[in-house]
């Protein structure tokens, strides 16, 4: 029997390409075309913490070409419970610079441009230049906020989710096309009324269904496959092990993608100073 | 019946030798026909089910040398 040629490219892929995708290749959703796009989309991640950990891992492994990961912490002893793209040997690393070094080691194919910075109202829309499709993977209303403002003003598409304790909530707003965070819920609610994960707790698994779900989104956007969560919220109670969901329609007098908007540009006294992500 | 591509996969197994016939026939129109070269023996039976699994029709599979074969898959979906 003859040796697999490997230096030899087939129809556009390598040899190990054809090999670490066949699983995903032999889908007739994806196939050679849905690949081929994937290695040359292009992601933003807002946050590499809970949320922003597995749905970077599962974008890499799917061969997303190139992979933006914005935060601005450092990895923390009390992240690793959840933050499953760190590790102890990275305690005290810039997170980017974590996530980077296991992304490198996933898949060699995915290109990662590490923003060692928090998503302020000042960087939001030159950050989000580029990229086809964002992950929200913030730990914080106000970056929610952001992050929903920034994408709707851009026209960029992105998973929202949000955990507390054993609850996760996503949502996929494609701007002007369906509702956007806003349509749900119209403004931070005070600081203070609403406990954080620091303060509440969270059981690790549910940022890590919620963020695999979010790049399941972010892939079948890329691919043009399925149905997304646009218009739904789908909500897990891991405690009681209930999925479930409701309709979002899209509010015609919401500030950011209502009919005669409020919100026109980003100013940071409409994200209060707290624009933490990742944790 | 002449071939509208012809692959060369010798040296590749299952499921590889599927992929790449997958890979082939995914550019191809319908209609056309697709030669398969491979040298893999348990391919010769897991590359013409999942041709037909895909929706595709499978002419032949027929011994081109020792240890080798050739599968001829009409492209119908």
């Amino acid at each position: 029997m003859k040796k697999p040629s490997v230096g030899k490219k087939f129809l556009g892929f390598t040899q190990d390409q054809i090999v670490r995708y066949s699983r995903q290749m032999i889908l007739n959703e994806v196939g050679g075309k849905g690949q081929k796009k994937l290695l040359s989309s292009k992601v933003l991640v807002v946050g590499t913490g809970g949320l922003g950990s597995p749905a970077t891992l599962f974008l890499a492994a799917a061969g997303i070409g190139r992979l933006g990961l914005v935060d601005g912490d450092k990895v923390d002893l009390s992240n690793l419970q959840r933050q499953v793209i760190h590790s102890t040997n990275t305690l005290g690393v810039p997170k980017v610079e974590s996530a980077k070094t296991t992304v490198n080691a996933l898949n060699p194919d995915v290109d990662v441009v590490a923003y060692e910075k928090r998503f302020t109202p000042a960087n939001a829309l030159d950050i989000l230049k580029g990229w086809d499709f964002v992950v929200d993977g913030s730990d914080n209303f106000p970056t929610k906020f952001l992050i929903n403002d920034a994408c709707v003003l851009a026209n960029k598409p992105f998973s929202h989710s949000g955990v507390l304790r054993f609850i996760g909530m996503i949502t996929t707003v494609l701007p002007r096309k369906g509702p956007c965070y806003r349509c749900l819920v119209r403004e931070a609610p005070p600081q203070g009324t609403v406990p954080t994960c620091q303060e509440a707790g969270v059981l690790g698994t549910v940022p890590g269904v919620m963020g695999t779900i979010q790049a399941t989104e972010a892939i079948k956007y890329l691919l043009g496959i399925g149905n997304l969560l646009v218009g739904r919220v789908l909500y897990w109670d891991a405690l009681g092990m209930k999925f479930d969901q409701f309709e979002l329609k899209r509010n015609p007098k919401c500030p950011t993608c209502g009919d005669k908007p409020l919100i026109k540009g980003l100013s940071r006294a409409n994200y209060g100073g707290a624009c933490r992500v990742g944790r | 019946m002449k071939a509208d591509r012809s692959i060369d996969i010798r040296g590749d197994i299952c499921p590889y030798t599927y992929v790449k016939a997958k890979l082939a026939i995914e550019g191809m129109k319908k209609g056309q026909l697709l030669e398969v070269l491979l040298d893999h023996e348990p391919a010769i039976r897991s590359v013409p089910k999942s041709m037909r699994s895909d929706g595709h029709r499978v002419l032949s599979v027929k011994k081109a040398g020792k240890d080798e074969w050739k599968i001829l898959v009409r492209k119908s979906r």
